[in-house]
This record gives C-alpha cells, structure tokens and sequence, in this order.
C-alpha cells in the first residue's frame, strides 16, 4: 500500500488522489450528519417524523435541499464590502479541509504525516474565526456584526481549553505527531494488560471532556451557538448570505463537526487502530495492509457516535449568554485543564 | 503620617489617575453607541413589534417599544357592528385565546341588559375560557425555549397544544376563532362525549408541565439566564399597571377570577393563586407554569358537576341593548382584559374602549430593559409574554 502510494503513481496521480479523498472525508461525515442527526434524530427527539417523501424515508432530501440552494439568488448586500463578503464563507471552508490534512485513516492512508500534527490541527482551526469575523464585518448590517464580534471572541475564548486540553494527551503520547499517537494508544496497556491498548480517554477522560466543551463552542453549536442565535440575532454572522455561499456555510458548520469529531477520535478513542495485542503486532511496520481499508471505518464509526454527543446536547440544551460564556471559559475550563496537565506531567514522570 | 494614611492616600492617587486615564482613552476613541431595530420582523417579536435599543456594545443605554404596525382598529370597527357581530373582532384580539376575549365583551352587553346566562352556559363559557388559557399559556411554555435557543420545547408544546384545539374545534366548530359566546348564552351544548375526552387531554396537558418542569424549568443554564434577569419590584408593576401573571411574579396576589363575583364558575370550584416574591423572568415563567396546571384542576372540577338546563336565556331575536355604560374585565391569559361599552339604544355599541392586557405589559419595556444585554432582551421580553394583536388591537 506504501509502495502504491508513494512510488508507482506520478505526483499528479498522487495529488488528484488527495483531494479527491479530502473532498469525500469533508463531504461524506458531513452530508451523513445532517441527515442522520440533524433531519431524523432531533425529528425523533422532538416527536415528529422530518423529512419523508424525498427518496425512502426522506434520504435524498439532503440532494433536495442542496439543489434548492443552488438554484437560489446569490444576493449581496448593497453596502456590503464584496471582496471580502464573497470570501468570507471560503475561508470558513477552507479551514474544515487544512484541517483534515492531517487526521490518519490508517497506517498508510493519510493525506500527509505531518511530525507537528496537534500544532497544525490547533493553529488552522482557528481560520475559521477569521472567515466569521470578516463575514460579520462585511455584511454591513448590525446584526451579523454583532454576531461576528461575538464569535471571534467566543472562539478565540475556547480555543485556549482546547489547546490545554490537547498537551495532556501530548504528554502522554510523548510525540505531536497523530498517527504517533495513535499507535502510542494502541500499543499501549493498561498496568501491564494490552487487551485494550491504552486509548487516552481513560487517562485523560477529564481532558476529553474539555476537548468535547470546547469542541462544541468551537462549531457554535448550542449551548454556545450565541453567534448564530437565531431567536436574538438572526443568524448572525450569516444573516446576508443567500444560496451557495449560505451553503458553504452549512457545509463548514457540520462538515467541521465530523472532523473535529475525527481529532477527538485520534486524540482519546485510539483512532483508526485495534489494540496491536490482538494480533501480535509490535509497531506500526507490522500491520497489515487491511486495516487500510478497515481503518477508515472505525474511524467513521467513532466520529459517528462523537458527533451525536454533540448533536444530543445541541438539541437538549437552551443557549448561554456571551458572559456567561467567557466567565465558564476562563473561571472553569481554563483552570481545571491547567490541574490536569499538571497531574498528567507528575504522573509521567511518576511512572 | 502614618504609614496606613500615605498608603490610602497613594490608593487614592492611583485611583484618581486610572479614572483619568479612561476618561482620556474616551475622548481619544470616540466612542458611540449603536442603534439596533429589534423588529418589526424579529422572530423574537412574534409579529410586528419594534423594540428600538441603543446600545452600548452589547449593553442596552435605553430601549424603547414602537408599537401599531398591526394596528386594526377594533375599538372603531365595532361602532358600525351590532353586538352579536362584534365577538368575531374581538377573537382576533388574542388570537391563541380566543375563546377568552369574547367573553368580557359578551359580560358587559348581559350587564347592560339586566340578564345572566343559564349556569349550565355560565359552566360552558368558564370550561372553555380556561382551555383557551391553556392553548395560549402552553405554546408560551414551548416558545420560552426558543427563545433561549432550545429548540425541542416548541415541538412538545404545539403536540399537545393540538388536543385541546381538538376540544375546542369539537365544541364551537373553530379552533382559533370560536365566535362561540352569544348574549345570554352560548351557540350550542357540549358534543358528545366532550367530557370523556376532556378528562384525558387533562391529564395529557399536567403530564406536559411535569415535562416542561423536567426539561426546561429544571436546566442549569435555563435558571442562569432567567434567575435575576428583568426583575421588577412590585411596587414598580403596580405603577405600570402590569396584570396576570407578570403582576403575580413580582408577588402581588390579584387575580380577577377569584376577586370580582362575575356569572361565571369560578367560584364554584377550589383553586389556588399562584405568587412567586421575586418579581425575574424565571418567576414569570413559573406562575405561568403552575397556572397551566392550574388551569387543568379547574376544568377537571368543572367536569364534575355540570348543571343540566338550557344554554340560552330568553333573549330577544333583535338584539337592542338599552342606553347606559358599562365596565367588565376578566382574568385573560395574558392578564386583565376589559371592555368599556357605551350604549345608545341602538343594535351596536355606540362606543367601545379595549383594555388589552399586553398593552399595559409592554409598557414597561423602557424602564426594564435600561442596562441589559441584548440576549436578555429576548429573554425579558419572551417573559412578559405579548401577543401582538393584543397590543394593537
């Protein structure tokens, strides 16, 4: 499989391969959570049926509903800065897509191995504040702006838990490389049992209940969606968009959900991996050649069942207020992540 | 000198140059504040209203309703109606209530005609006005939750918000607009079987309160964002002249259905009124909550003991209301709704004054919303609970 990759294809080969596997790692979590989640699973909680009559039980309404989108006018304000207005939502995708770069699917199927891995994942996360603040700024309406300002500092606010969050597993792992640390999990045992590996949600489950908070308040998903507050604001910072660019939008929100849920899988669940004990493999260069294939589908099946934690609280919970936000941000996330990496750092050296 | 007197003083310099220094940083910026148009077409404002707010960032300065986009012009309409016309405006006062604005109306014309209903129309007239309250206080409960950004509350309110429309629709033939209440009594009896089904929805509606109490009254960011948000002193809604359960909140035990003696069966059945000390969103919300539940003891009782008879007094065909004046107001589900009529003898009201609850509500919107974030506008005014027709008549 390495050899298929890296030596008989011409780059270009190799290049189209990329993107063409980045689109359907972007664009299939995606379009299965809002149809799975966002159409049927918040219909069922709310005790009615969602979309029936597109395809068997409404399964195409996704289709249906991106065809309704593109047809519509692609409207720009009058007022508004076009340059940027038209930008705005590409930066925002854009951001979804540098982020999946790095997640491994399997021991050879990633789209670039990237030593620095968790740096990257954290520094091109937080594109996408720059997309919503220039989207809320150049709608030229107040609204959108206030609902701009109120992300970029609501994002900004969560990224910090986040990052702290992430050094415990860093510590742990002892490298900042995910495919590392995937194997570091997976390799791993439990006081000397590797039936289980060692997946860092037992270890550093406080830290992934961090990670998941600050997940949610990353994507603006309610309990934390105070930029987009549809009762208060409208919207906000997507207010004025119309057809493809709202589109783009929609896609970013929920396409940036499943690939976070994807980090958060390599992070804490062990990611693409089996526990190597189950089959005698000793480091990564033992594995076999399938799990290439069966990789991608434990990581699809982890994101699946992440992504419907985020979705389940999203349905369940009304909205914070933006201070509230930022006290809980800084007062109670920011302090408890600071103990566990310090607890993390003694133990390790502890053992 | 002593050490502890430099010290203060040198607290005071440093405090004394920190003010000047924003005072500079002030000028410097310039700073201004924003105009925001919340409405007319806010969802937040379920309908045509305009909050106008300055703010501050995010801070209201002043905030100021602008009501009378749907202005209809009821009071006026009805001097060119005979009386048993005018109930089908005055449905449309509020329209999730509506049962319950014709009845005041319908009071006031028997009181100028010197005759009462039958009591078992009396009994009618009161069953259904407390399910009309329960079809508008019900879909408040589920509407409080979008407000705040849950989305799954409303669903659950309009599901079993739809059995009582059922009753209702079954009973007077519309499910929004009854036209239901003649002078001197009601169109028809009950349908068959009414009383069975009316049972059972009851109890669906109470297991709906325990729910709401479960899902939304109970959650910890629910309570943050409504505990000691928009609280008013009672002393203050008095002034304002607030009613229903805004009034009740801020611990003002007054309620019309229990204080004044009308020809309804309110007096006939044992129910309690809720008051809540602290006067916020969240005990507006609360008291709107118990009175749902409330309200479906009250029916239930009622159910019992209906008395058998006719549903219509002996009224003339033609209907002249003879000269006088006259004042009646009840306890609607969005607090005190009266009607002044003013008879000449003739087949219609020579004059008519609307006393709309949500009018007198919303005046309080500038004094309350001073100093407020713009999240707690929405939820400030979700909890004084306005229904635009009712502001603008």
């Amino acid at each position: 499989m390495n050899a298929l990759l890296a030596a008989d294809l011409p780059y270009w080969v190799q290049s189209l391969l990329r993107v063409l596997g980045g689109l359907v790692a972007v664009l299939l979590p995606a379009g299965t959570i809002v149809y799975l989640f966002l159409f049927k699973m918040m219909s069922f909680m709310q005790s009615r049926l969602g979309p029936m009559e597109a395809g068997p039980y409404g399964s195409m309404q996704l289709f249906a509903e991106v065809g309704k989108w593109l047809q519509k006018e692609d409207i720009t304000p009058a007022r508004a800065d076009r340059t940027i207005f038209k930008i705005a939502p590409l930066v925002v995708l854009a951001s979804t897509f540098l982020l999946v770069a790095v997640v491994p699917f399997g021991p050879d199927a990633w789209f670039t191995n990237f030593e620095a891995g968790v740096f990257y994942m954290l520094a091109v996360s937080s594109v996408s504040v720059l997309g919503i603040l220039i989207a809320g700024w150049s709608s030229a309406n107040k609204y959108s702006l206030l609902g701009g300002l109120r992300a970029a500092g609501q994002l900004i606010a969560y990224e910090l838990p986040m990052v702290l969050a992430v050094i415990g597993v860093i510590i742990q792992a002892g490298t900042m490389n995910l495919q590392g640390i995937v194997v570091a999990q997976n390799g791993g045992e439990i006081f000397g049992w590797n039936g289980l590996g060692n997946p860092y949600i037992l270890t550093q489950f406080t830290g992934f209940i961090i990670f998941m908070i600050a997940v949610q308040a990353e994507l603006t998903q309610t309990p934390f969606d105070m930029p987009i507050a549809e009762s208060e604001l409208v919207s906000g910072y997507m207010t004025e968009y119309s057809g493809f660019r709202f589109l783009t939008f929609f896609i970013a929100e929920f396409a940036t959900a499943g690939v976070f849920s994807l980090i958060a899988s390599v992070l804490f669940l062990g990611g693409w991996g089996v526990p190597f004990a189950w089959f005698d493999w000793k480091s990564i260069d033992d594995i076999s050649d399938w799990m290439n294939v069966v990789g991608p589908l434990i990581m699809f099946t982890k994101m699946m069942v992440l992504a419907f934690v985020i979705m389940w609280v999203r349905f369940s919970y009304p909205r914070f207020r933006e201070d509230q936000l930022q006290r809980f941000a800084w007062k109670v996330l920011i302090p408890i992540s600071l103990v566990n990496i310090m607890i993390t750092a003694i133990l390790k050296v502890a053992f | 000198m002593t050490s502890t007197e430099s010290l203060i003083d040198r607290r005071q310099l440093a405090y004394i140059a920190s003010q000047a220094a924003d005072a500079r940083l002030n000028v410097e910026l310039e700073t201004e504040g924003m105009t925001l148009n919340i409405g007319p077409q806010h969802p937040a404002t379920h309908g045509t209203l305009r909050i106008i707010a300055h703010l501050d960032g995010e801070q209201v300065v002043w905030a100021e309703p602008s009501c009378g986009y749907m202005h209809r012009g009821y009071e006026k309409l009805t001097e060119v109606r005979t009386y048993p016309q005018v109930t089908s405006l005055v449905n449309r006062i509020d329209w999730l209530g509506s049962f319950a604005n014709e009845v005041p109306f319908i009071l006031a014309a028997e009181k100028l005609m010197g005759i009462e209903a039958p009591p078992r129309a009396q009994w009618i007239r009161t069953i259904l006005f407390e399910l009309s309250r329960i079809a508008n206080v019900s879909l408040f409960l589920g509407d409080l939750g979008v407000q705040l950004g849950a989305v799954t509350p409303v669903f659950m309110a309009f599901r079993d918000r739809e059995h009582v429309l059922n009753l209702i629709e079954a009973t007077t033939g519309g499910r929004f607009h009854p036209n239901f209440d003649r002078i001197g009594g009601l169109k028809d009896d009950l349908p068959a079987g009414f009383i069975d089904e009316t049972r059972a929805v009851m109890k669906t509606l109470r297991n709906f309160c325990t729910e709401m109490e479960d899902l939304l009254f109970g959650n910890e960011i629910f309570q943050s964002r409504t505990r000691g948000i928009g609280v008013i002193p009672k002393d203050i809604a008095m002034q304002y002249g607030l009613s229903g359960a805004n009034l009740r909140a801020s611990g003002v035990d007054w309620d019309l259905r229990r204080d004044q003696s009308l020809p309804m069966a309110w007096d006939k059945v044992d129910w309690k009124v809720w008051t809540h000390p602290d006067g916020d969103s969240f005990a507006r919300c609360w008291i709107r909550l118990q009175e749902v539940r409330e309200s479906t003891l009250i029916v239930d009782q009622l159910l019992n003991n209906i008395p058998s008879g006719p549903v219509m007094a002996k009224v003339p065909r033609i209907i002249k209301v003879p000269e006088g004046e006259a004042w009646v107001s009840t306890e609607n589900p969005l607090g005190e709704m009266g009607y002044y009529v003013v008879s000449k003898g003739d087949l219609g009201p020579f004059r008519t004054k609307i006393r709309s609850a949500s009018f007198n509500n919303i005046s309080i919107v500038p004094w309350i919303l001073k100093g407020v974030y713009v999240p707690d506008i929405i939820t400030i005014l979700a909890s004084l609970y306005f229904i635009l027709g009712d502001i603008d008549r």
